[in-house]
């Protein structure tokens, strides 16, 4: 990664010399370096323990196949080659990969017109909007979407009164057909809002006399929104497409407890991440699920890493 | 993750809007005619979105008082209230139902949430500070492998956490929960970007030129300096565990020690699937009603710290 390098280093702290020769102050300024350890320890213990031991341990456990009859043997890649030729973790990949291309643009949509409005806005109202859009962030997940459940249910819903009004039929949310959609909705309702946040904040860090330049050249509301405003923020944008890549790439909440609701639409393996539990906690193969992770943590990391890569420009990484 | 290249600014105040909109209005003014047909349109855009993401809220809100029949075919509608109010009804079944278990959940996740978040937090205070003003020796090498893990799915590292924890045996404790929780990269990352640019080399160098040592530099002298954005992680890392689902659900399985996040969840999977005696709808709707009052409060209240916050580092 790049912008390490563009951290700019701390100032030498040779601000008085002449006194001592300068070895000594070399010696002493590295000695004071050492600080730096002893600060980021504390961290790096944690970060050991939790992130690469156990991505270490997954590696090891999922070079490894146990079976009753000949107990635990080393068998390298096998899981791998397992995983990347199981229709049922591809078909999740694929689901996952599906779902990204739907619902991170809806996502991006939202949370961009949104943003873009209230910049231009300065009433009672839209100050009032910006905090009611992004209020279901301080909602957890698990509880929208327990919340969406309960709403798209038949039962309990108001979509049966509503599609009644205009002497309709409601449409079964929580079918196999529908179930996609209603996933979607549920993902975006819940995270437009903070991505909606970043990106307005973004908005209003831009110098406002740039806008009088584009008016005074004779652009439009419109123009000035897209051609102006939004290639500005385009590294905000980059950063809210990562934060929405990573998270649907791992997507496990809201259809694991959709589930319940919809149990015929949404099989235990319908993502990558719902297949790992199951495979490790109903059948208990924790081998198997954990190549699967780290399959997963690999394909996320590399499908990261890529879109960072190909969005350099906008991003500034050099 | 250059994106958020650590040249970039201290967090721009977007609370502090009233003053920016003011000059930016007033600069505008000219076009106030012309724009007021769109101004109105915006506002009907404004509306129909609040209203989007307002209804599942206000549905919570309607229905944490009603009773399971009501649930069911209430008088007045899924979005409308009953005729009759249960709102205390349920809240008393809260406390009945398995001997009040969900109050005990939700005890479990404000302790998570808390201690998590802000071990968490200190970490990153600490290591942020580290990255930012000191020279070590392997500085680079770990903050660049630090920036790849912000990008490790952490849910890929439930399952090996999982099997670690348990060959320590601490499955099924608080530990379980709590010490992967205290893992926040991301946290580290905005902690060092926001150091960088807020607490000047200069004056870490008079302090140390005044014979502070170099904790005492760190406490008396950054740590103030550092306030808006220690908010903001203790906020992020607080929200992201009282939100963990994966974790909790694969660690613990006493129900005594759930968060209210998997014990709703537990509620809800059992009254689909059982019969009469389980079907818990009424406590259901109104626990997780009465779990997303205090975030929602919090967030409300905090709202000064959260907003320049949360966009921190995003910014060019």
């Amino acid at each position: 990664m790049a912008l390490t390098e563009a951290a700019p280093a701390p100032k030498p702290t040779v601000a008085r010399p002449a006194r001592r020769p300068r070895t000594q102050i070399d010696r002493m300024d590295r000695k004071r370096q050492r600080w730096g350890w002893l600060f980021v320890a504390p961290f790096a213990i944690v970060f050991v323990t939790f992130l690469v031991a156990p991505l270490g341990y997954a590696f090891w456990m999922s070079m490894q196949t146990s079976t009753l009859a000949t107990g635990t043997s080393f068998t390298w890649f096998a899981n791998y080659g397992k995983a990347f030729t199981d229709p049922i973790f591809l078909e999740g990949l694929g689901r996952v990969a599906s779902f990204a291309l739907i619902m991170i643009p809806a996502q991006m949509l939202v949370a961009l017109v949104a943003a873009l409005v209230l910049d231009n806005l300065s009433t009672a109202l839209s100050k009032f909007s910006r905090l009611m859009i992004f209020v279901p962030y301080a909602i957890p997940v698990v509880i929208g979407a327990l919340m969406w459940g309960f709403l798209y249910s038949p039962r309990f819903g108001p979509a049966t009164d509503i599609f009644g009004l205009v002497g309709l039929t409601a449409p079964d949310f929580l079918s196999q057909g529908t179930i996609f959609a209603s996933l979607v909705n549920i993902v975006t309702w819940q995270w437009a809002g903070y991505y909606m946040i970043i990106i307005y904040a973004a908005l209003r860090g831009i110098d406002p006399a740039i806008y009088e330049a584009a008016r005074l050249d004779g652009a439009n509301g419109r123009q000035i929104a897209l051609r102006v405003k939004v290639p500005m923020i385009s590294s905000s944008m980059v950063m809210v497409l990562i934060f929405a890549l990573i998270g649907t790439l791992q997507f496990f909440t809201e259809p694991q407890v959709l589930r319940a609701v919809a149990q015929g639409a949404i099989p235990v393996s319908y993502t990558p991440n719902m297949y790992a539990y199951s495979l490790a906690f109903s059948y208990s193969q924790f081998n198997y699920a954990s190549a699967i992770s780290f399959a997963l943590g690999i394909v996320v990391f590399a499908g990261s890493y890529l879109f960072l890569f190909l969005t350099r420009k906008q991003s500034g990484l050099k | 993750m250059a994106i958020l290249t650590p040249g970039a600014t201290a967090p721009v105040d977007v609370t502090d809007t009233a003053t920016g909109s003011r000059s930016r209005g007033s600069a505008r003014r000219g076009n106030a005619g012309r724009d007021g047909g769109r101004k109105i349109g915006s506002h009907v855009l404004l509306i129909i979105l609040v209203i989007y993401f307002i209804t599942p809220l206000w549905w919570l809100t309607v229905a944490a008082t009603k009773d399971t029949a009501g649930l069911f075919t209430g008088s007045g509608g899924p979005l409308w209230f009953d005729s009759e109010f249960n709102l205390f009804n349920n809240i008393a079944g809260l406390f009945e139902h398995q001997g009040g278990i969900y109050w005990r959940w939700l005890g479990n996740s404000f302790f998570y949430a808390i201690s998590g978040g802000v071990g968490a937090t200190i970490l990153a205070v600490l290591a942020g500070y580290g990255f930012a003003k000191y020279r070590f020796r392997g500085r680079n090498a770990f903050f660049s492998v630090l920036l790849g893990a912000v990008m490790v799915p952490m849910t890929a590292l439930v399952i090996p956490t999982f099997v670690l924890l348990s060959n320590m045996g601490l499955v099924n404790t608080i530990w379980a929960v709590i010490l992967p929780s205290l893992l926040s990269p991301f946290g580290v990352y905005l902690m060092r970007v926001y150091t960088q640019d807020a607490v000047p080399d200069e004056l870490l160098d008079a302090a140390r030129v005044d014979g502070a040592g170099e904790l005492r530099t760190f406490f008396q002298v950054s740590l103030p300096l550092l306030r808006p954005a220690i908010v903001t992680v203790l906020l992020l890392s607080v929200v992201g565990t009282w939100n963990n689902f994966f974790l909790p659900l694969a660690v613990l399985s006493d129900p005594n020690l759930l968060p209210v996040t998997v014990g709703l969840n537990n509620w809800q999977a059992l009254s689909n699937a059982g019969a009469g005696g389980e079907q818990v709808w009424n406590l259901i709707v109104t626990g997780a009603f009465v779990s997303v009052l205090p975030l929602i409060i919090a967030f409300l209240s905090l709202q000064k710290y959260w907003q320049g916050g949360l966009s921190l580092g995003a910014l060019k």
